[in-house]
Order: structure tokens, then C-alpha cells, then sequence
């Protein structure tokens, strides 16, 4: 166990929003101390918000202990509990909150509700070192181009149905892959997308700066489910069509607010396919690119402990009384002080 | 012809400032998109090429003020057209005064009616891709993601991306221009088709993942 100086300040963060149960610790200059994930597998079909909610239960004691542990900072040091406050699943982000609250109330220091997509864009920003970038924030939940202007980030485009990553996720459980910890859907789709060669006509479907992916998804499944193409050209030509039309309203955003940066963030970032797309239109219009790194990338707590320290040293405490997690908070609703 | 001047290089096209036998013209120009499969790329540009004059051809018929087309060159994605003198809507916006921004949101609500009405929607509708001309006509521009279409879906989508370029780009006065829009939209619409349209844009948002109004539902 490392010895910390006994000056530095910590902030421990939990991620709770969806499938993973992560706790995060990271200094209040950045430092990242510690990043624990415990994703919830379901042995089958998407994830069942109680199913997880009980993972998450269950695996909690286990992860805060291993960040703990891990940082080697001991619990009576820390000066803040951050937690995910929403969006995501309601029993999911409970479980999070509760573990959150009983900790700042029993080591008697503040507690920072985090939004969960604010901390997307902060990890994305502190890992790569972006200052005011265009972000594409794709995952499971959300399909979202923003930028920040005047004190809070800005939505330009997103999905008017389901987000890219979960359009992936169901392709993939319709046609009966398999996921396992440390190979999602994503990355199974993705592999398969390799060896795909022929580009099959999917529906293709831009809206001024927002994409529409279900008509592409079913499109997909039915064109699979008839038998005639085979597997590995549906995933490419689903990849190519659906990243496309992500790209393209990407290009849009940045051309409309001339950033100099673009930054790449959420779960599907990983994706290698969807990152030389993006860096091409960065390059197109000489912008910097930069995706954050898988570890970040995904749910994590690393995140929302950072951007804990951002809102606290910026002003914001969250009562316990005024904590309840916020299912649908957007993006845009969050005010960012930390940015000029 | 003299050398094109780049004016602006926009997302999916380049568009020059030219001389056309005389004409002040601007040559809009749909460049490959290395990110994607040559195919797709080429079947997306080919057809928002012939799809976008086509389009601003029947606009004009619905009353509404488009740039003339003088030629659409097919095999190199190029849409040559009448250059319109004047500014954004984007920059007009936050220089005049709150009645002048009013009456303007409520002409191109208006405008934006009337292309509903005769069976089209921009697709677009941002305030970059609206001019007004120094005699005050204000210009519909760059239709290449607009549909032939009478559907309540499409006519609301078009609507509620008039209310997100707001909110993003202007969001001081947005909902004051966006009522003024929408009081424009329904001067021309019967009350009965613009009240749907309205029902269909809270039902769009609604459907999003993350908004409060959903909730209210639930």
C-alpha cells in the first residue's frame, strides 16, 4: 500500500447509471488514484434494471474496498462522495445513491450529485487534455454532439430514438451472439464488421444535426433473420451505415461551431472503426482529435469522482435530503461553472 | 469565368462565389467523404444533388423564395445557383431589436407553413441556412436533407429542429422566437393540421430518452 501525501485532497466517486458498478478516487489537481468496474452480464437479453440493481448491490462493498485499497487512501481521508445522479435506470442509479449517501453521512463530508453525461465529457477532457472540444458522446444510452457555450454544454445533435450503442446491443442478441466481461456486444459486432465485404443498402437516416437509428436497426435484423446474407457482411454494412450517419452530423456540429478540437467519448468510442471516421472529419476540418481511452470510456467511476472535484471546488454540495436521482436529467440542463 | 472564391467550407458541400456568363453565382459542390464506403458516399452525394434543386424548384411554387438553379452537374455533385445578396438569419438575430426578431420568426414560420402546406419540408432548419435579402424577402437555403412529403411525422421533426437550432445556437430568445415561428406556422396551416403538428413536436421530444416531459407521462 502507497503512502499519500498527507496534503492531497480525494474525492471518491460511484458510478451506478446502468450495467456497471464502478468507484472511482482521483485527486483534486486530476490524479486519477484508482477506476474499479464491475460490469453486470446478464446470462441473457438486455439488462433488466433490478437484475443489475442487485449486482450492484451486491458487488459494491467488494469495489469500494478494492478502490480503496488500491489508491491507498484510507476512508476518513477523503473530502468528498460524488455520485451519478442521473440519467440512467432508476433502481440502478439508487443503489449508487444510497451506497453515496451512507458514506458521506457516516465519514461526515459533503456529497456532489454528478451528472453522469457531464462526466463523460469531463473524464474525455481531463485524459486527452482537450480544453473546449467538440464532443461525440456515444453509448448505450445516448447518442449526443455538444459543445459548451455560455456556462453549459450545448446540445447540437442527437438521436431522436435509440442510441448507437444500443442499437448495436440488439442487433448483436438478435442474431444470437454472445457477450462476456471484457468483450461487449460492441466489440463482438465490431470484429465481425471486419471480415464483412460486401455493403448491403441499409436505410440511411441524417435530420439537420440528428440521426434516427431505428429504422436502421430493424432494417438490419429483418434483412438478417431472412437468411440471405450472411452475418458478417450485415455487421459491416450496419457499422459503416450507422457510423456514417453519426459522422456526418458530427461534421455538421464542428463545421457550424468551428472548434479546433473534437473528442471522442462514451462506450462505442472504443470502437476502432467509428474512431478513424471521426478523426477523418477532424483532420477534413484541422481539428485535434482525440477519443478517450477504453478505461474511460465506459462507465466508470474515475469520472464521476473527477467531475465531483470540478463541482465541488466550484460550489456545489448536494443536501442528502435534496439527493433523489434524476432519471432524464439532459446535458444541457447543467450548469459548468469550472468552464471560463 | 474568373477563379471560384471559396466562401464557405460547410459540412457536406464547398460552396464558391463565381462568375456565370455574367451572373454572380455560387457553385455549391458536394466533396467525396473519405469516412465512408465509396458506394454509400456516392449514392448519398448523387442523390442530394438532384434531390436539392428539385426541391427548391417547388418551393417556389409554394411561395417561398429560393435561390434560382442554373445548372446541376450530375457527374461532378455540383448545383450552380443564384448567389442572394444579404445576411444569416443567424447574425440578424442578435443585432435587431425584439420586435424585429419577432416579426422576422414569425415570416419564417410562416414560410416554413407554406412549404408544409404545398407538401415539402427543409429538413435543415437552421438560422445559417436562412437569408434575408436587403428588400426584405427572406430566402430558404440548402434543401439537400428536405423531402417531398405530407406526413405529420416529418412535418413535426422539421419543426422541433427549428426549436433545437434555437436552443443551441440562440438560446437568449429562443422560445420567444419559436413562438413567434409557430404563431407564423399557424397563420398559414389550418388551425386544425397546425395543432397536430404541434401535438406531434411534444410528442418527438417526449420520445427522446432523457426529457422531463416524458416522465410527466409516465
Amino acid at each position: 500500500m502507497k503512502n499519500r501525501a498527507a496534503e492531497e485532497r480525494y474525492c471518491l466517486g460511484i458510478e451506478s447509471s446502468a450495467d456497471d458498478f464502478s468507484v472511482g478516487i482521483s485527486t483534486f489537481d486530476g490524479k486519477i488514484l484508482a477506476n474499479i468496474i464491475d460490469a453486470y452480464v446478464p446470462p441473457e437479453g438486455g439488462i433488466h434494471p433490478r437484475e443489475a440493481a442487485r449486482h450492484h448491490a451486491e458487488v459494491a462493498s467488494k469495489v469500494l474496498d478494492g478502490a480503496l485499497k488500491g489508491s491507498g487512501v484510507k476512508p476518513q481521508n477523503l473530502s468528498v462522495i460524488a455520485f451519478s445522479q442521473g440519467p440512467g435506470l432508476g433502481p440502478c442509479l439508487r443503489t449508487g445513491a444510497t451506497v453515496a449517501r451512507a458514506l458521506a453521512s457516516y465519514l461526515k463530508i459533503p456529497l456532489v450529485g454528478v451528472n453522469h453525461c457531464v462526466a463523460h465529457v469531463e473524464i474525455g477532457k481531463l485524459e486527452t487534455g482537450t480544453k473546449n472540444p467538440l464532443t461525440l458522446y456515444v453509448s448505450g444510452g445516448n447518442t449526443i454532439v455538444a459543445a459548451f457555450d455560455c456556462g453549459r454544454y450545448r446540445i447540437f445533435g442527437e438521436t431522436l430514438d435509440i442510441a448507437l450503442g444500443n442499437c448495436l446491443d440488439v442487433f448483436a442478441r438478435e442474431a444470437g451472439l454472445h457477450q462476456k466481461p471484457g468483450l461487449p456486444f460492441g466489440a463482438v459486432v465490431e470484429k465481425l464488421a471486419r471480415s464483412g465485404k460486401q455493403l448491403i443498402k441499409l436505410p440511411y437516416t441524417v435530420k439537420g444535426m440528428d440521426v434516427s437509428l431505428s429504422g436502421l436497426l430493424t432494417a438490419a435484423v429483418t434483412l438478417l433473420k431472412k437468411g440471405e446474407c450472411k452475418l458478417e457482411d450485415v455487421c459491416y454494412s450496419l457499422q459503416e451505415t450507422a457510423f456514417s450517419m453519426v459522422t456526418e452530423v458530427t461534421e455538421r456540429a464542428l463545421a457550424h461551431t468551428a472548434r479546433e478540437e473534437v473528442l471522442l467519448t462514451g462506450g462505442v468510442a472504443a470502437n476502432k472503426r467509428l474512431q478513424s471516421m471521426i478523426r477523418s472529419v477532424a483532420e477534413e476540418h484541422s481539428a485535434r482529435f482525440d477519443v478517450v481511452p477504453t478505461e474511460f470510456a465506459i462507465d466508470n467511476g474515475a469520472m464521476i469522482a473527477w467531475t465531483g472535484v470540478l463541482a465541488y471546488t466550484h460550489g456545489t454540495v448536494t443536501e442528502i435530503e435534496k439527493s433523489q436521482v434524476r432519471l432524464r436529467w439532459r446535458l444541457e440542463e447543467v450548469e459548468v461553472p469550472w468552464m471560463q | 469565368m474568373k477563379q471560384p472564391v471559396l466562401i464557405k467550407k460547410g459540412a457536406e458541400a464547398d460552396l464558391y462565389l463565381a462568375d456565370w456568363h455574367g451572373r454572380k453565382v455560387v457553385l455549391k459542390k458536394r466533396l467525396p467523404k473519405k469516412y465512408r464506403p465509396s458506394a454509400l458516399d456516392e449514392q448519398i452525394r448523387a442523390y442530394r444533388t438532384i434531390h436539392e434543386p428539385q426541391l427548391m424548384h417547388e418551393a417556389k411554387k409554394a411561395g417561398v423564395p429560393t435561390p434560382i438553379i442554373f445548372l446541376v452537374d450530375r457527374k461532378n455533385t455540383t448545383i450552380i445557383m443564384e448567389y442572394i445578396e444579404g445576411k444569416q438569419v443567424k447574425q440578424l438575430l442578435n443585432e435587431v431589436s425584439k420586435s424585429e426578431r419577432r416579426s422576422l420568426c414569425f415570416r419564417i414560420g410562416e414560410s416554413t407553413g407554406k412549404l408544409h402546406e404545398y407538401g415539402i419540408v427543409h429538413g435543415d432548419l437552421t438560422t445559417s441556412n436562412l437569408i434575408q435579402h436587403p428588400e426584405g424577402k427572406i430566402f430558404f437555403v440548402d434543401f439537400g436533407l428536405g423531402d417531398k412529403t405530407k406526413e405529420l411525422e416529418a412535418r413535426g421533426v422539421d419543426l422541433h429542429l427549428m426549436k433545437r437550432a434555437l436552443q443551441s445556437t440562440h438560446y437568449k430568445f429562443a422560445e420567444e422566437c419559436f413562438e413567434s415561428a409557430i404563431e407564423g406556422y399557424s397563420s398559414v396551416l389550418k388551425s386544425e393540421t397546425s395543432e397536430n403538428v404541434l401535438d406531434k413536436i411534444r410528442e418527438i421530444e417526449r420520445r427522446g430518452r432523457y426529457v422531463a416531459e416524458r416522465k410527466e407521462r409516465e
